[in-house]
């Protein structure tokens, strides 16, 4: 046989007896037997000791790095805070985005369509001076009590500006969330004579609930890494977060190489580390959704010919 | 609210009921009473708008005219809602209970939660009552040792057995059946039909039912309704209706399914 069935190509005739595979071809046997997840952890060396040598080739300098470490860390107490405040708010803007976009009411229709487009049709940066530095100007416009409550202080501002951004693009994953609940989970409730809150706290919610944690997950790690964007609006040195931390005795020394990859490695720990939690939590909401998680008479069922 | 006198007899009453899905006209006036205690079975060709009359019965369906009235409490059709009438169709829907042919238990409660959920959240009674009203229904529907169980981890019988239980515990003067054997493997059709004739003739409850299950119809059914293109062509006690129907549709759908 020399040529397959179907396009004809010609195939390598058989190894004659005595045949030599040749060096590629014993490279390939040989590959074939090392195990895939061996492979990934050498490119992961090869990538990190290349990154290493470009690193000592900029007189990278390790020890500064370990000295300053401590102090960039303790921004991650501010990081996690800005984006936990800034999440929850997100999540509230979020859950009344898409009711209202959902609703027959035209007044909240019209207002969280105005939320949702300007907040996703801007950028984030924009809204972050917006809210930080255009606010108190209305607030001395408006007179006395106003500039008060209108001045802000920058990590006030930068929870109110990450909320309200993240909390316009949440809005279309509530909705589909919510949307994803079946009709008839609707009519069940209704049917029983639940109110239009009762069944979206007791019923509808609940279950969309669970198609809205992944994605909010996800928005949630990348607003962690968004919250570098509050340092541009410059705060006192307790109060900063990592990236502003990093800058600062990066600039100093003229360390920024090693200050950066310090920040850099934080944000890339915490993303990770949040990354493990969501995945336990997706697990835990699967419990009434797969067969057997929480069943114990199952269990007992599927024992029971053994016994 | 107009409570209407010389109707303690009746727990459910449909007057000139009419239901439009666009230029389609599915319910072309339908009158219909369910006195106390009755089973009433609606039959007929599918698209004949039985189930529709059902679902506009506690308004999952909003006629498009007419009047339905239930345990005294009378509803119109047609027209926008006022907050008001939206509170009156609820007190209605309290007071009448449905059973899917889809089941839609909620799936993220176990079937001890399934069966609460009405009492607790919408008549506020306190829990420990609710909890125990809600095993004696699980029992009474032959599943005592399930009540912990997700409605993912039981069978399609089991799943429309505790949906029956539910509705029950609201303790409704109306149960509605929509087609509650139609998603059933035939082998668990039984075990439902078993728990509605039970309920017909152990408690007396006030039922009207949409089924193909003409067995269970000859057998429980106080009166049959025969629909046909959104009329109520013909009713009678079960023997005389499929022992001797009057008007040719009926027949030719009785031959067709027995």
């Amino acid at each position: 046989m020399t040529t397959n069935g179907g396009g004809g190509a010609p195939v390598a005739p058989p190894p004659a007896p005595g045949y030599q595979p040749g060096r590629r071809e014993r490279l390939e046997l040989y590959s074939a037997h090392v195990p895939f997840t061996l492979k990934l952890v050498a490119v992961w060396a090869v990538i990190l000791a290349i990154l290493a040598s470009l690193f000592a080739i900029a007189d990278f300098d390790t020890a500064w790095m370990l000295d300053h470490a401590e102090f960039i860390a303790r921004g991650i107490t501010w990081t996690i805070v800005i984006a936990v405040f800034a999440i929850v708010l997100a999540c509230i803007l979020a859950l009344l985005g898409a009711l209202g976009r959902l609703s027959r009411n035209a007044v909240a229709v019209g207002v969280t369509g105005f939320y949702t487009s300007f907040f996703r049709g801007t950028p984030l940066i924009v809204q972050l001076f917006l809210i930080y530095l255009a606010l108190p100007q209305i607030g001395l416009a408006l007179g006395d009590p106003w500039l008060d409550i209108l001045t802000l202080d920058v990590l006030t501002a930068g929870v109110i500006a990450l909320g309200l951004n993240y909390g316009a693009y949440m809005t279309e994953i509530f909705r589909a969330g919510i949307q994803s609940v079946g009709h008839g989970q609707s009519e069940a409730a209704e049917a029983l004579g639940m109110t239009y809150r009762q069944k979206m706290r007791r019923v509808v919610i609940p279950q969309a609930v669970r198609v809205i944690i992944p994605p909010t997950g996800n928005e949630f790690i990348a607003m962690l890494k968004d919250t570098a964007l509050v340092s541009f609006l410059g705060v006192s040195i307790e109060r900063m977060e990592i990236f502003r931390r990093a800058q600062l005795v990066g600039k100093a020394d003229f360390r920024n190489l090693e200050a950066l990859i310090v920040a850099a490695l934080i944000y890339w720990g915490l993303t990770t580390v949040f990354q493990y939690f969501q995945l336990r939590l997706e697990r835990r909401l699967s419990k009434g959704y797969v067969r057997g998680t929480a069943g114990v008479a199952v269990a007992g069922e599927r024992a029971a010919p053994a016994g | 609210m107009s409570v209407s006198e010389a109707t303690d007899w009746l727990d459910l009453r449909v007057e000139g009921l009419k239901k439009s899905f666009g230029s389609h006209e599915v319910l072309r006036g339908i009158d219909l009473s369910v006195g106390k205690g009755e089973v009433v079975v609606l039959f007929g060709r599918s698209g004949s708008g039985k189930s529709t009359l059902l679902r506009c019965v506690n308004f999952l369906e909003e006629p498009t005219a007419g009047v339905i009235e239930v345990a005294g409490i009378r509803v119109e059709g047609g027209g926008l809602r006022t907050k008001a009438q939206r509170e009156r169709i609820r007190q209605l829907r309290i007071r009448t209970g449905m059973v899917f042919q889809e089941f839609n238990l909620f799936p993220h409660r176990t079937a001890l939660e399934n069966v609460m959920e009405g009492p607790l959240t919408v008549l506020h009674k306190p829990r420990r009552e609710v909890e125990a009203t809600a095993r004696e229904l699980l029992a009474m529907v032959g599943l005592p040792d399930k009540a912990d169980h997700f409605p993912i981890q039981l069978s399609g019988g089991q799943q429309q057995r505790v949906a029956i239980a539910r509705a029950l515990a609201m303790n409704p003067r109306v149960m509605l059946f929509d087609e509650p054997t139609s998603a059933l493997d035939p082998e668990l059709i039984g075990e439902v039909l078993s728990v509605m004739r039970r309920l017909a003739t152990e408690l007396h409850m006030t039922m009207l039912v949409v089924t193909h299950e003409m067995g269970f119809a000859r057998e429980v059914a106080s009166r049959m309704v025969f629909m046909y293109e959104g009329e109520i062509i013909e009713e009678g006690p079960p023997a005389q209706v499929l022992g001797d129907p009057q008007r040719p549709e009926t027949r030719r759908f009785l031959e067709a399914v027995l």
